[in-house]
């Protein structure tokens, strides 16, 4: 892998990865550390670099898979360009949050966690933004779009190409 | 950096400062513009007037009499964005770009407040500052003194507000023991749910004999409907800093680590930014002040688990494993972080222990109630008129704060419930608006103060639909690590589902009740034991909906989607 390389198809995610990777030699410790790195450059955590990790941070595979199914952050799978975040916490949910996820799924002809077909979008609900004040709440790109209503959804979602 | 030079820097960063403490403006500055860069005003636009503020101020020639600056949250999250003027704490609510021009021309040339951006309350009185708006009449901020005051990463600012004096304070004149006996006696309790005595926890950790031990910031902030830990890591990032570093003197710690969640990327990076200016002055790393007290801070990022706010499981992720908890003992003060003695405590607590330091274990104790001493920071959201951070003695009642502060029910409609504490929380009906909002009180109804999620619920919301979201959200967040938590909150949420769903079955809700006292007696951690809660509770006071779903297969407020079922109107 990468090392034994000797063209220049390396891209700079490539790198990066690389760097990373390199740094946390022998540090089962930092692990996360570096499959954030991974998933921020890569969008995702395919599957040879996941052995890549195992051998040079000196895990075993089957933990560094166990962590990758684990925490939300981290997806097995290529995502889409934009990333949706709907908040599903108390506050958005008493507020109506429900039928937005509703009017997205329908918009996108998707289900929370998947991608769409052409991988514009990649539709998640997630737990509590931390911004109850202006519920309901959802992200895109981390861009937050605060009191969404199920007829804003489609004006919304026309602004990411 | 010494303790000489730290007060000189002091001495003119107060000055600097004076106007937002209620002194008189400084020579150079005449007005301090602040706007609020909290997650609530960030979603609603405050980028774009922090900037059209600047360009008005430059184009106005007003550069060098007016300050302008972005703080953390203020804490009036419904109103923003939020623009404050000083001298007075004018309180701009809502405000757009297409308002900078007046608050520019009538207030900062002409001396004349715009009344119609200030705040008015139901009854139409104009409350154009902050100490006169029923929101805040009520608030005693402690943990959140500076978050809306200061530049949330200025070191100069945070020495203006007493930064870094109450380390300077211990280092130089308390021994760790009177560190620890101080917190001790204020009566300082774990905001971060439990509510364990936070003082007897550094105790336990100082009395271990190690060559390592850790001091850890919990900011893993998951409980759905609670966000004062973003506000205090985002605001005021300095203060939990000075904090941990004052834990690691009077427990023996020399490494700390704040465990950051990643859905907080404000959180995160005004928290990175405080860390390296706490490094470059000399307030972290090596012989701080010139003392022989070492203390290093190191940042990790969670992953996105909610069971990582568990402190074994937080410990976990943190050694880069899966965020599982595991029995105790042995407690985190005997084995914790990579085996050694480690002191946990969360955000909110690490914020209160400046002060008490500052101003004294009797100060702090006198405010509260019984056993619940000091301020506790709700997170006010649902339908309330007005929603978010408020911080209020503990003592103080429920009404108080859904009715004066909160301003009541919005639309109109009617209060149904208080649910408190989150998924780990219960529900407060109407019948206890007066209960004193405190540990012991909340206990008594079942309920708890938790993480301080407040969350209102009007006559529109379904109790048992309710039930099931927190169910719903807890089953999935359960780590699988014991049975109790892993299969039976998903055996409780299908009988839920199968009775929102008009399908309930005579003796259900015995068979839930059940299943709760067995997971809550047998779960591993506190996220199965509680788990069964929010359910336990809505089944205490709300009985006879579950009753109507199963017998009479409605919806009494309509909210489930009963298939041929008819709805009845509220």
């Amino acid at each position: 892998m990468g090392a034994e390389c000797n063209c220049n198809c390396q891209s700079e995610m490539d790198k990066k990865v690389d760097a990373l990777i390199t740094e946390n030699r022998g540090n089962p410790n930092n692990l996360i550390v570096v499959m954030a790195g991974i998933q921020e450059a890569l969008g995702y955590l395919p599957q040879d670099v996941m052995i890549r990790v195992a051998e040079e941070l000196n895990v075993p595979l089957t933990d560094v898979y166990g962590v990758a199914t684990f925490y939300a952050a981290f997806t097995l799978r290529p995502r889409g360009r934009h990333s949706i975040n709907l908040c599903l916490g108390t506050a958005c949910y008493v507020k109506g949050a429900p039928e937005v996820q509703a009017a997205i799924e329908k918009e996108l002809n998707i289900k929370a966690g998947d991608t769409t077909e052409d991988r514009r979008f990649t539709f998640d609900v997630v737990r509590c933004l931390g911004a109850c004040g202006i519920a309901p709440v959802m992200t895109i790109n981390g861009e937050v779009h605060p009191r969404v209503t199920p007829d804003k959804v489609a004006d919304v979602l026309a602004k990411y190409e | 950096m010494t303790f000489q030079e730290l007060e000189n820097i002091r001495k003119s960063a107060k000055e600097a400062l004076a106007v937002r403490l209620g002194g008189a403006p400084t020579d150079e500055y005449k007005y301090h513009v602040l706007v609020c860069g909290g997650t609530g005003c960030h979603s609603t636009g405050c980028q774009a007037v922090a900037e059209e503020l600047e360009k008005a101020i430059a184009d106005s020639g007003l550069k060098n009499s007016v300050k302008l600056l972005q703080t953390g949250c203020m804490g009036a999250c419904q109103l923003g964005p939020v623009v404050m003027v000083y001298p007075g704490a004018y309180h701009y609510c809502s405000v757009q770009p297409g308002d900078i021009a007046d608050i520019v021309n009538d207030h900062l040339k002409n001396d004349k407040i715009v009344e119609r951006l200030c705040y008015r309350n139901a009854a139409g009185e104009l409350q154009a500052t902050l100490p006169e708006m029923d929101f805040f009449k009520k608030q005693h901020k402690i943990s959140l003194r500076n978050c809306g005051l200061i530049d949330p990463v200025s070191f100069e600012e945070y020495l203006a507000v007493d930064g870094f004096a109450a380390l300077a304070k211990v280092l130089n004149e308390m021994t760790p023991q009177q560190v620890i006996d101080e917190i001790k006696n204020s009566g300082l309790r774990g905001r971060g749910g439990a509510g364990f005595p936070t003082g007897l926890k550094w105790q336990f950790m100082a009395d271990q004999e190690a060559d390592q031990k850790y001091v850890i910031c919990n900011g893993d902030e998951g409980d759905p409907g609670a966000f004062m830990d973003n506000a205090v890591l985002t605001g005021d990032p300095y203060s939990v800093i000075e904090a941990m570093a004052i834990c690691g003197y009077a427990t023996g710690a020399s490494k700390g680590y704040a465990y950051i969640r990643l859905e907080y990327p404000l959180a995160i990076k005004n928290f990175k930014k405080a860390l390296e200016v706490s490094y470059e002055k000399g307030m972290l790393g090596k012989n701080i002040m010139g003392t022989d007290f070492s203390f290093d801070i190191e940042i990790r990022e969670g992953a996105g688990a909610f069971v990582c706010g568990e402190e074994t499981a937080l410990m976990a992720s943190t050694e880069g494993k899966r965020g599982e908890p595991r029995p105790r003992p042995p407690f985190p003060a005997v084995s914790g972080l990579f085996g050694k003695p480690s002191t946990i405590n969360n955000v909110e607590t690490w914020a209160n222990i400046c002060p008490i330091i500052l101003k004294g274990a009797e100060w702090y104790a006198g405010i509260g109630v019984g056993k619940s001493k000091g301020t506790k920071v709700f997170a006010l959201a649902g339908k309330v008129v007005n929603s978010g951070l408020v911080e209020v003695p503990m003592g103080i009642t429920l009404r108080e704060v859904v009715e004066e502060i909160g301003g009541g029910i919005a639309d109109g409609k009617q209060f149904k419930a208080a649910q408190t504490g989150g998924p780990s929380g219960g529900c407060i009906p109407a019948d206890h608006l007066d209960a004193s909002l405190d540990y012991e009180t909340l206990a008594s109804l079942g309920s708890i103060v938790g993480s301080g999620g407040l969350i209102v619920v009007d006559e529109s919301t379904c109790m048992v639909d309710l039930a099931k979201f927190y169910l719903g959200f807890t089953q999935e967040e359960s780590c699988g690590k014991c049975t109790p938590c892993r299969l039976g909150t998903k055996r409780m949420l299908e009988i839920i589902e199968r009775i929102t769903k008009g399908l309930g079955r005579e003796g259900d809700i015995e068979l839930l009740e059940e299943l709760a006292y067995n997971i809550k007696q047998s779960a591993l951690c506190g996220l199965g034991q509680t788990a069964p809660n929010p359910v336990l509770s809505t089944l205490k006071y709300y009985r006879h909906e579950y009753e109507a779903h199963i017998k009479d297969k409605t919806c009494p407020v309509g909210v489930c989607k009963i298939r041929g079922a008819k709805r009845a109107t509220s």
